[in-house]
């Protein structure tokens, strides 16, 4: 290939921000026909919203647009719809299966789509009352699965399907997208974590797959978190991180170690330590989790042990989908669980909330809006629902108890306490919920959990959807209420760095188990490690 | 600037109010206003209008604890109905005359209000998502299989069966002579020779309404309140989330009971077979009428919106009447109730659920 | 023994999705006897329900394919169907070109009718048949403002054997006498001296064609795209919105044919009522063939018809031989109809979450073996 040929893709100085929150900065990159580019990063990193750019999703478009060019074979262009980007060659396959269940592989792949055999009476109602021609597109389908190189059924209804297969079914259906008079063939695939659902071996021939595919001269953006992956298939690595682009560097050579590194790695400076000696093996161990497993969609947890000392904070963290979130909403009995919870002492029945709660346990659940808040309710009732249901506070009793009437005042006085006490922006304690922003919604939600006054809380994603002042005065009241009662506090949390600001030990899950617990002082390459399911450089010397 | 203002605020509150019913409560303004110049007397109709707002208030109360506890509009009124009936033909079977038999029909109907309303509730429980459709069959279906029930029990006082076979109620029943205007006369105020308020009848829906106000002020009618705002919220604070729907399903039972009985001391006649078959859908849009949504719904919505959807009933008829000869008043209350419904269906806001 | 038991199994598992037809088949097996009928006589009634009803119900199916359920805005199409059939008769055309003219009248009324009603649908996502199940009634309100009190005074009628004494209005009941069983009668064959309406059935063999036919067509294939998954269907392309719409315009125009159909059979139409009932029966009668709410096919239809209508047909009869009393079965059959769709509606409800609880099980059996 020479080198001065015009790259397929190219994008120039992209940029853009979300209502001033700046998630991506100068992105510079070209990708070559046929060639295959590893894009990492952590959650967070810009990875989707540099691909919603590229796809021209209305998301883009409702908050300002972008900055910046994207070519393509050297022309400018801009996407006003995913649908443009897919008439210009381009296609791209979700996490999430985009099939209906009832459909064949075929009828998914060309769907809407379909070849038609005339038929009079689309004269008169126009084109879609011809028939569909069903052995057209048999072949067309059979002609994308030879492509892609995998023994998939195309009658086979998807409903039917090991997940595998959807995959496949899915990467065919951007195959099959030839050129006709008004589309151009694929030339560009994003592959967005196609191997996250897929057994060892499906993900083996999904890679060949893959090779095969740069070799007819398709490009490939791959995403994904498996790195191994990426040095195996890919020409190109691409690192991200805050919005900017690390390292691209070919693939030949790198190790996995120095991926991670780039992923993770910030200037020690950067990051705003609050470091504290805490001194948790000489405390008494309050919570343990023995054998945990929790049937929670996306967010299997398999097998966790862990053990938790009273007063610490305990860190959660991992990749998205590999089970972290999975813990607290198993252990509270939000999604059907099994194992061994015993909390000082005594063992937890799973899956009833009330036992959770009674036992003096609190969570703040990472689904702010749907799990979280009573939207439609004012921030009195959101912030004492759970203390006057669970500890009976907040209650006037008559006739003996027999009747528990809501105490306004004490409601109102404790609500505008935690106003107060934690700056919840609002025009009253009346205010609805819903009316809040993000960041005064997650301080509510926290003052909701500090009324129980738990022994120990779980804080799921505290930070997550809210701006860079709300993140550190979140992470501050949670610092100061650990300090200040002394409750034991575990935070789940994607960003690394967050867990590292204030946790003493931070816990790695990977494929729903605990793969490896440090202080949170270590370096952040090692925990890039562990992030990425590598044990091995951990064991085979802390170098990196 | 202050008509801008002005503007702007009515175009608020008319949002904030719903267009449609808006346009209701100025119908009813101006059936009022137009009342006496086409010579229908605004006391007769106001009195009229009382006295079908206390006939129907209970049952659109009625409506309150499913809103509450998110299980939907109850389309299965005619369920608590039945055991009304059934408490109804009890007492007359006892055969106790005047007001004690009132007591004894709300004593025998509540039974049979909890049993049905417990049944439902574990039912509607099962197809949380599709409440409405099922209650409105479960509506339905109830009701024809009491009318074969009306054929059979062995009721034998002969007010109540068929004088020619003996067996099996008759389609009305009259309560002359047990409770007919029972509340009605208590306390009653004659204001003028056209102008009579109901002073019993209100007190009594102004008891029940306290109840349920009060009791949605309770720790337990918080939680229900709770379950229907965010049914995974109250989960998640460790509510037992079908318990409390089955609570309310059966306290909605058991008001649509008291409100058929209610009803029936005004009206005269116990009314069975396929008397209960539509009385769902004026309760339903009375509700919505005055504000509910399909989530959400107070007391004064209830007041509010019985008050217009009688007052409509009660007015179009006699006004209409007057001014083009010729009764519109049916057409228009089916309009009016179903529009008003399809409304409530059709907001964005209220299907977030 | 395993092969036994997974025969049992099966067995089991067809009773369990085919309950509503079993139930029916035994309150039949039961009534049929206890009426006293003869075997020629409900066939031949039988028969005679089938020309009358399939056509109302096969109008039923468009919907359910498209995933919007039941369409109990069906009674939309079948009022149209009314309002062709008045106009007809005013006019004293009589034959099957009076019904040719009646179904012209009735296309352009349902074709609006059903567009608002898809509308109004497309905005209530998620409670499509509570909500088509108000329309019907909404529109019935307007239905008698029209009919009761726009015709004869707005709209010119002239005939006086249709207007009320008053002047205007359309009187309760309206004699189709112009077409009664102009259709039926216009060739049929007997087969053991049972009448069979020969151009009914050739019509609704057509409609049964043209709705297997319509399920190949690109149309037919968005409308079950759109019903699996309206998110996966709009990414693809497909208009969501549109195609919902039509469906409900396809199910209504068919349904005031099929309203033309059923009356010029019965030869009187009640003005105020015949369209009320129809919904309700048609529906029932669909269910009682197996269908469910997210899937009916031509099979269901017939099979529907003659179990619902065989009951129909022998319960008043047998309650009178039980109990003496006519009344029972009428009640009986009324209670069943509604017990039916009670009963589909629940099942639907309950199999749709047993079947996400299911998958729930299965991951849970995985993660304890792997512990």
């Amino acid at each position: 290939m020479n080198e001065n040929e015009v790259p397929l893709l190219e994008m120039r100085h992209i940029s853009k921000d979300f209502f001033g929150n700046q998630v991506l900065s100068d992105i510079n990159f070209a990708l070559k026909k046929g060639e295959i580019l590893g894009l990492v990063g952590e959650n967070g990193a810009g990875k989707s919203t540099l691909m919603k750019i590229l796809f021209g999703m209305d998301e883009i478009h409702q908050t300002g647009g972008y900055g910046g060019d994207v070519l393509i074979n050297g022309q400018k262009v801009q996407f006003a719809s995913p649908i443009d980007a897919l008439a210009a060659g381009i296609g791209m396959v979700h996490q999430e299966f985009s099939l209906l269940p009832d459909f064949t592989a075929t009828e998914n792949i060309l769907l809407n789509r379909e070849p038609l055999k005339y038929t009079w009476l689309s004269e008169v109602f126009g084109e879609r009352m011809n028939i569909l021609d069903r052995s057209e597109m048999e072949e067309i389908s059979k002609r994308a699965i030879a492509r892609l190189n995998v023994p998939l059924d195309s009658e086979m209804v998807v409903s039917q399907m090991p997940v595998g297969h959807k995959q496949f079914t899915e990467i065919a259906r951007e195959l099959s997208k030839e050129s006709t008079s008004v589309t151009e063939g694929i030339k560009l695939l994003v592959l967005d974590e196609p191997t996250a659902v897929l057994s060892e071996q499906e993900a083996d021939s999904l890679l060949h797959a893959m090779r095969k595919l740069s070799e007819t001269g398709i490009a490939i953006i791959f995403i994904t978190h498996r790195l191994q992956e990426i040095l195996d298939v890919c020409d190109t690595i691409m690192v991200m991180r805050d919005g900017k682009i690390i390292k691209t560097v070919p693939a030949e050579g790198v190790v996995i170690t120095d991926i991670a590194r780039w992923m993770v790695g910030r200037d020690v400076n950067t990051a705003q330590r609050q470091a504290r000696e805490f001194d948790y093996e000489n405390k008494p161990v309050i919570l343990s989790l023995e054998n945990l497993w929790v049937d929670m969609p996306g967010e299997v947890v398999r097998n966790v042990n862990l053990n938790v000392h009273q007063g610490e904070i305990l860190g959660i963290g991992g990749m998205a989908g590999q089970g972290k979130l999975g813990i607290p909403n198993g252990a509270m009995g939000l999604f059907p669980a099994g194992g061994k919870i015993t909390f000082e002492g005594k063992q937890i029945e799973l899956n009833n909330p009330r036992n959770f709660l009674n036992a003096g346990m609190a969570f703040v659940s990472e689904d702010r809006r749907g799990v979280g808040l009573l939207l439609d309710e004012t921030l009195e009732w959101n912030i004492s629902f759970t203390a006057m249901q669970v500890q009976e506070k907040y209650l006037k009793k008559y006739l003996g108890g027999a009747i528990k009437w809501r105490d306004q005042d004490a409601i109102e006085a404790e609500t505008s306490n935690y106003v107060k006490q934690m700056e919840i922006r609002c025009t009253s304690t009346k205010q609805k919920a819903k009316e809040l922003s993000g960041g005064n919604q997650q301080k509510v939600c926290l003052a909701k959990a500090f009324a129980v006054a738990p022994k120990l809380l779980f804080v799921s994603e505290p930070t997550r959807g809210i701006d860079i002042g709300a993140k550190s005065l979140v992470l501050k009241a949670l610092r100061k209420y650990n300090e200040e009662s002394g409750t034991t506090i575990i935070m789940i949390s994607s960003e690394l760095e967050e867990l590292r600001a204030i946790c003493d030990r931070i816990a790695i899950i990977s494929d729903g188990k605990v793969f490896g617990i440090l202080p949170a002082t270590t370096d952040s390459a090692q925990f890039g490690l562990l992030m990425v399911g590598q044990t091995s450089a951990l064991q085979e010397g802390g170098s990196v | 600037m202050t008509i801008e203002k002005l503007t702007s605020s009515v175009k608020g509150m008319v949002t904030s109010f719903g267009l449609p019913r808006v346009i209701i409560a100025l119908f009813l303004l101006v059936l009022f206003i137009l009342a006496p110049f086409v010579g229908v007397n605004v006391g007769t109709s106001l009195s009229d209008t009382l006295n079908r707002f206390g006939m129907n208030a209970v049952m659109v109360l009625a409506m309150v604890p499913m809103i509450h506890s998110g299980c939907g509009l109850n389309f299965g009124l005619p369920l608590g109905i039945i055991a009304g009936l059934l408490g109804a033909t009890i007492s007359l079977q006892v055969n106790i005359p005047g007001p004690t038999s009132f007591v004894l029909a709300i004593l025998f109907a509540t039974p049979f209000a909890v049993i049905l309303g417990w049944g439902y509730g574990q039912l509607l429980n099962k197809v949380k998502g599709g409440e409405m459709m099922i209650a409105t069959y479960v509506g339905f279906s109830s009701v024809a299989f009491m009318c074969i029930m009306w054929l059979l029990l062995p009721f034998s006082n002969p007010t109540m069966v068929w004088g020619y076979s003996g067996t099996g109620l008759r389609t009305t029943i009259s309560v002359e002579g047990y409770y007919l205007h029972v509340l009605n006369d208590f306390l009653s105020i004659r204001l003028s020779d056209h102008l009579l308020i109901p002073t019993g009848m209100i007190l009594f829906f102004a008891l029940l309404a306290f109840i349920i106000w009060a009791f949605l002020h309770t720790k337990t009618g918080t939680a229900m309140t709770a379950v229907g705002s965010n049914p995974v919220f109250a989960r998640a604070s460790g509510i037992n989330v079908d318990k409390i729907r089955t609570l309310s399903v059966v306290m909605s039972t058991w008001l649509g009971a008291m409100g058929i009985l209610v009803y029936q001391q005004s009206f005269g006649f116990i009314q069975l077979y396929m008397g209960p078959f539509y009385m769902a859908l004026p309760a339903v849009s009375a509700i919505l009428i005055g504000g509910a949504s399909v989530n959400k719904a107070s007391i004064l919505n209830v007041v509010v919106g019985t008050f217009l959807f009688q007052g409509i009933v009660t007015m179009t008829p006699s006004v209409m009447n007057s001014m083009i000869h010729t009764d519109m008043s049916e057409v228009i209350r089916i309009v009016v109730s179903n529009g008003m419904i399809l409304y409530a269906l059709t907001r964005k806001t209220e299907a977030v659920r | 023994m395993t092969l036994h038991m997974t025969k049992t199994q099966k067995v089991l598992r067809f009773m369990g999705n085919n309950t509503v037809p079993i139930l029916f088949l035994i309150i039949c097996a039961f009534g049929i006897p206890l009426s006293g009928y003869s075997a020629n006589y409900l066939v031949s009634e039988v028969i005679v329900r089938i020309a009358r009803n399939s056509f109302l119900i096969v109008s039923l199916l468009i919907p359910i394919l498209a995933g919007m359920g039941l369409n109990f805005g069906m009674t939309l199409g079948a009022m149209a169907g009314q309002i062709g059939l008045i106009f007809i008769s005013d006019w004293g055309i009589a034959g099957i070109p009076g019904m040719l003219l009646a179904m012209i009248i009735s296309t352009p009324i349902s074709i609006i009718l059903g567009w608002w009603c898809g509308k109004i649908l497309n905005m209530a996502k998620g409670r499509e048949m509570v909500t088509s199940y108000i329309i019907g009634f909404f529109m019935n309100g307007i239905y008698q403002m029209i009919v009761l009190y726009g015709m004869g005074a707005i709209i010119p009628i002239r005939s006086n054997a249709l207007v009320l004494p008053r002047g205007y209005g359309i009187r309760n009941t309206v004699n189709l006498i112009g077409i009664r069983k102009s259709l039926d009668n216009l060739l049929t064959v007997r087969l053991f001296g049972i009448p069979i309406p020969l151009v009914t059935f050739a019509v609704i063999a057509l409609l049964c064609l043209f709705v297997l036919w319509f399920k190949k067509t690109k149309l037919g294939q968005d409308m079950r795209a759109v019903g699996q998954d309206m998110e996966v269907a709009r990414a693809a392309g497909i208009r969501v919105e549109h195609t919902r719409i039509i469906s409900i315009i396809i199910s209504t125009v068919f349904a005031g044919y099929g309203m033309i159909l059923y009356l010029q059979n019965i030869g009187t139409l009640n003005t105020y009522n015949s369209h009320m009932q129809i919904g309700m029966f048609s529906v029932a009668a669909l269910l009682v063939g197996g269908a469910t709410v997210a899937k009916a096919n031509i099979r269901n239809v017939f099979l529907g018809v003659i179990l619902f209508h065989l009951m129909f047909i022998v319960s008043p009869m047998a309650g009178k031989n039980l109990i003496g009393q006519a009344q029972l079965g009428e009640y009986f059959r009324v209670f069943v109809s509604y017990g039916v769709i009670t009963i589909s509606l629940v099942l639907y409800e309950v199999r749709k979450k047993r079947d996400r609880g299911l998958a729930g099980l299965v991951l849970a059996a995985e993660q304890e073996e792997t512990v």
